[in-house]
């Protein structure tokens, strides 16, 4: 947007991450670490995308088992000990405002809690800890939710972090080991050496580089296809509310169980999935609503009514409380819900991390480690093949 | 719930909303006059209730014979169904329903009071957005304190309840609105102790062409000036308050002069006694709604973000007009004749015939553009305010956030433009959305980077989907989204 | 015109004499009161602002309710205003 001269010169990189949200930031940051010399590219500013627009969910307990819930895992075990990091005066958790607070999964029938808890045996079995709260036993852990709940589940490792200021301080973090950030500098083609990918054009200059990174989020189809090569990421809208300030008189991140189900459903149609939690400004944010109409920016009335309908059922304490703006964003949905992860065999030298659809903040840190991996000719920690870029036949159906 | 079917909503009760309303209505067209305020008039005639106490017009207001007999006829013409009025509704969305406008109001001096009561949804084939400005604010030392308020709201104390609002009070800031605040202040009994002026009129002469095509509005000033000499109100040009003093309230302030290149000259800082200081710098148009809507903005002379409308007042979107303060601060004189054009263009898009020949107010409209623009000229506001702020002078009120971590936001962590800084240091993010703070924190975000302030640094405070706090309750409640089968007004 | 009614209304628990038609905002500005309100992070008197219901500065509790903004608020006999400290609940 800023108007600036136009630039000219090489910049000449290990690695150039498309993309300046928390992927890209948490992509750059692990790879600087790695000893990679990287620069970031953005078409906008820093954590203007999705990662803008987030809650900063960092969750295992909406993961079922499979490949998500593994890398989940893996980024949890990656944000934990990120936080300790000392920055400033104080840690990298309490600069990003990370809250190990937990989440707590509610079902309103006994149906529902039964479903609750054969996820959590399942999740159990591969290391999330899971706790059966007893429908009396929940005002203890939520005071003020609605007695018209059958029981629950509290799962302690989930987290919520304030997503832009983490990704804003891990560019920070990789630009202090010598990482580039270009902002509002679109990124309109590759250069290539055959097959080869050997770096990106933007509309200012040539920035060869050893291997490019689509992390760029929502946009990444767009991006892939500049090198020729098909990533169906479509954009899933979603609104979230924002409240007046009050005390703390939410303690978790609270949602009822149909949210597992929204969130790996294919619907087009509008969805919506109670998910109510305090924030550390005092703000209540209340989500979530899931629907595919594009990139269309109109207000969504029905959407809003929806959250807001959820939010006083769960929680009655606040049908007086204020809403003071809502939000939107466009989530990067793949058609199988799962994010797109490691090199891509179509084209050589480029590399993919986007797609992690309303995970994107949770899940960064565990791609960044992959994707670093992967760079850097280690052995990823998990296996990459159910994330692969070329798994989508050419005519998937959006 | 109550809902409403009208040809054409006008949001606003004020100078452009009224005259608009009342050029449609007499072409034919039926009206809803939407308007937050419990008594129209909008900021310009805001009015006292009658218990309030004695309330002598002509010492509080501009052209209050066009306003009572534009609010007669728009009463008269309510009598007969053509007109309705709808004070105290508050507009929180605006939304394309079909080929109609579903405007949706929440009720009440105060909403918030009244809890969850009964929404109303006014459906209309046309709008005309009339929605006013209010004073711009810019971030000083002390500007937090118990007894500094802004120049437009001690004039709505007086005009609203005939209160003054304090016993000796400055009137500071920028721009020919002071002058009237002062004014009335000094009429009703405070004793203004200055008024501090960053700018001067003597700027005027570098605009003949301007001042002349604009009769009156030159006169409009003098009178005020003249009135204030008689009050023994010093007018203080090229002055600037630097900072707010007292602990716990406003006990004075230090004002400095300005130099040529608008730094204070050495030596001429000295304190004044004061109760209240009364502060604006120009006006903010309110743009929630038109942005909720889709309408095309640019910045204004000013560097207000206003709406950009065309010839007929229309707006980028079709079926609906724009006019007044939300398309270019000019005051009220211009806000009627735009309200006019935009209710007469409007009627004859619905049909209505006996639409006037708009050429003479075209011309007008041309005149009064034209000496709002040189106003804005002669009265920008001054680098030096925004220069002087420290890192812990307080930008955003609501959320308390310093002009430092506004720096930090840039400087340390890459922000380049407002939206992102709001993100990373929450300016903005508090109970008024950045209604107060967006300005500064969007020119501050530009200096920090090194460029002038962008449209988008503006949008990222003015862009509100919720134009009001609604209560959550009141949300979850069914909304009229789509068209009704028949008339409920 | 007849002559204004006048009544009372409580601050913090002190009568103030207030007119038909005021805003609370207007009856305490009336009565000298410059703040009703702290912040929620500096605990910083507030009161006061814009005067016409866009900064919310003046948000104060009127008869148990919290966060109301005093400038829009018309005073009602024997309305029980307080002053507000952070989110006022």
């Amino acid at each position: 947007m800023p108007d600036r001269p136009h630039r000219t010169g090489t910049t000449t990189s290990d690695l150039v991450v498309v993309g300046a949200g928390i992927v890209g930031a948490a992509c750059a940051y692990y790879a600087t670490r790695a000893g990679l010399s990287v620069t970031v590219v953005d078409s906008g500013p820093i954590t203007g995308g999705t990662t803008g627009a987030g809650e900063g969910n960092i969750l295992l307990s909406d993961k079922e088992p499979g490949p998500e819930l593994d890398l989940a895992l893996l980024s949890n075990r990656q944000w934990r000990s990120l936080a300790d990091l000392p920055l400033d005066d104080t840690t990298f958790g309490r600069t990003v405002e990370l809250e190990t607070k937990g989440g707590l999964v509610v079902a309103t029938g006994q149906a529902e809690l039964d479903g609750l808890a054969r996820l959590a045996a399942e999740q159990r079995e591969l290391g999330v800890e899971a706790l059966a709260v007893p429908g009396d036993r929940l005002p203890e852990f939520e005071p003020h939710l609605t007695d018209d709940v059958a029981g629950g589940y509290q799962y302690p490792q989930d987290m919520q972090v304030q997503p832009m200021l983490a990704a804003a301080h891990l560019l920070r973090l990789a630009r202090r080991a010598g990482a580039t950030v270009l902002t509002h500098e679109p990124v309109t083609g590759f250069l290539c050496d055959g097959e080869r990918v050997t770096g990106v054009r933007t509309d200012r200059r040539d920035i060869p580089a050893g291997a490019v990174l689509n992390a760029a989020g929502t946009w990444a189809g767009e991006v892939a296809a500049l090198a020729g090569v098909r990533v169906p990421v479509a954009p899933r809208r979603g609104y979230i509310l924002v409240t007046e300030p009050l005390p703390p008189i939410i303690r978790h991140k609270v949602y009822l169980a149909d949210y597992v189900a929204d969130v790996a459903s294919d619907s087009a149609a509008l969805q919506t999935s109670t998910v109510v939690e305090g924030t550390g400004a005092g703000t209540v944010l209340i989500g979530a609503s899931r629907e595919r109409v594009g990139f269309d920016r109109t207000t969504s009335l029905p959407a809003l009514r929806q959250l807001a309908a959820g939010a006083v059922r769960l929680f009655p304490i606040l049908r007086d409380v204020a809403v003071l703006r809502a939000y939107r964003g466009f989530r990067p949905y793949c058609p199988d819900h799962l994010p797109v992860i490691g090199p891509d065999p179509r084209a050589p030298g480029l590399h993919h991390a986007c797609g992690h659809e309303g995970a994107g903040i949770g899940l960064s840190l565990g791609t960044a480690r992959l994707v670093t991996q992967s760079l850097i000719g280690e052995p990823p920690e998990i296996d990459l093949r159910p994330f692969r870029p070329d798994r989508f036949g050419p005519e998937v159906s959006r | 719930m109550t809902e409403h079917l009208v040809d054409l909503a006008v949001i606003g009760a004020g100078p452009a909303g009224l005259a608009a309303a009342l050029a449609a209505a007499e072409a034919g067209v039926r009206v809803a006059v939407v308007d937050a305020g419990v008594r129209p008039g909008g900021q310009f005639w805001r009015s006292p209730a009658p218990g309030a106490g004695p309330f002598r017009p002509a010492t509080l207001h501009h052209g209050w014979h066009w306003f009572t007999s534009t609010d007669d006829r728009l009463t008269e013409l309510a009598g007969t169904g053509r007109v309705l009025r709808l004070a105290g509704h508050h507009v929180w969305s605006v939304q394309a329903a079909g080929d109609q406008w579903a405007v949706h109001c929440v009720l009440g001096a105060e909403p918030r009071q009244h809890g969850t009561s009964a929404p109303v949804t006014v459906h209309a084939r046309r709008l005309v957005l009339a929605t006013g400005a209010y004073d711009r604010q810019l971030p000083f030392p002390g500007w937090d304190l118990p007894g500094v308020i802004t120049a437009g709201g001690a004039q709505a104390l007086l005009k609203g309840n005939l209160v003054v609002a304090g016993q000796r009070v400055i009137v500071a800031g920028t721009g020919p609105f002071l002058l009237p605040v002062a004014d009335g202040l000094a009429r009703h009994g405070a004793r203004v102790a200055a008024v501090i002026e960053a700018n001067s009129p003597l700027g005027f002469a570098r605009f003949p062409g301007a001042v002349l095509g604009a009769t009156g509005k030159l006169g409009e000033a003098t009178g005020y000036a003249g009135r204030l000499l008689r009050h023994r109100v010093a007018v203080h040009h090229r002055h600037v308050v630097l900072g707010a003093l007292g602990t716990d309230r406003l006990t004075g302030v230090l004002v400095g002069r300005l130099d040529r290149n608008g730094r204070v000259r050495a030596g001429t800082e000295r304190q004044i006694d004061c109760d209240v200081l009364a502060v604006g710098w120009g006006f903010t148009p309110q743009l929630e709604l038109p942005l909720q809507l889709g309408c095309a903005t640019h910045l204004d002379v000013d560097k207000s973000l206003v709406v950009t409308v065309d010839d007929d007042q229309a707006t980028s979107v079709a079926g609906v007009w724009a006019a007044g303060e939300a398309t270019g601060v000019g005051g009220a004189d211009l806000a009627t004749v735009e309200g006019r054009i935009a209710g007469l263009a409007a009627a004859a898009s619905l049909g209505a015939d006996a639409v006037a020949d708009g050429r003479p107010l075209r011309r007008r409209r041309s005149s009064l553009r034209g000496f709002a623009s040189a106003m804005h000229q002669v009265y920008p506001i001054p680098d030096i305010v925004l220069e002087r702020c420290s890192d812990e002078t307080l930008v955003c009120r609501c959320e308390e956030v310093d002009a430092g971590s506004i720096r930090r936001a840039v400087v340390d962590l890459g922000a380049t433009e407002a939206r992102t800084v709001k993100l990373l240091a929450r300016p903005g993010m508090g109970w008024c959305q950045g209604r107060v703070c967006g300005f500064a924190t969007a020119c501050l975000t530009a200096r920090h980077t090194g460029r002038a302030v962008a449209e988008p640094d503006l949008r990222a405070f003015a862009d509100r989907s919720i134009a009001t706090p609604v209560p959550l309750g009141r949300l979850a409640a069914p909304l009229a989204d789509e068209q009704p089968d028949g008339d409920g007004g | 015109m007849s002559r204004p009614r006048e009544f009372e209304i409580l601050f913090d628990g002190t009568p103030l004499s207030c007119r038909d038609g005021w805003t609370i905002g207007a009856a305490l500005t009336a009565a000298g009161v410059r703040s009703w309100r702290t912040t929620r992070h500096g605990q910083r008197p507030r009161g006061l602002f814009c005067g016409i219901g866009i900064c919310f500065d003046c948000l104060v509790t009127v008869n148990g309710q919290p966060s109301l903004r005093a400038c829009l608020v018309p005073a009602n006999p024997g309305d029980d205003v307080r002053t507000q400290k952070g989110p006022g609940r």
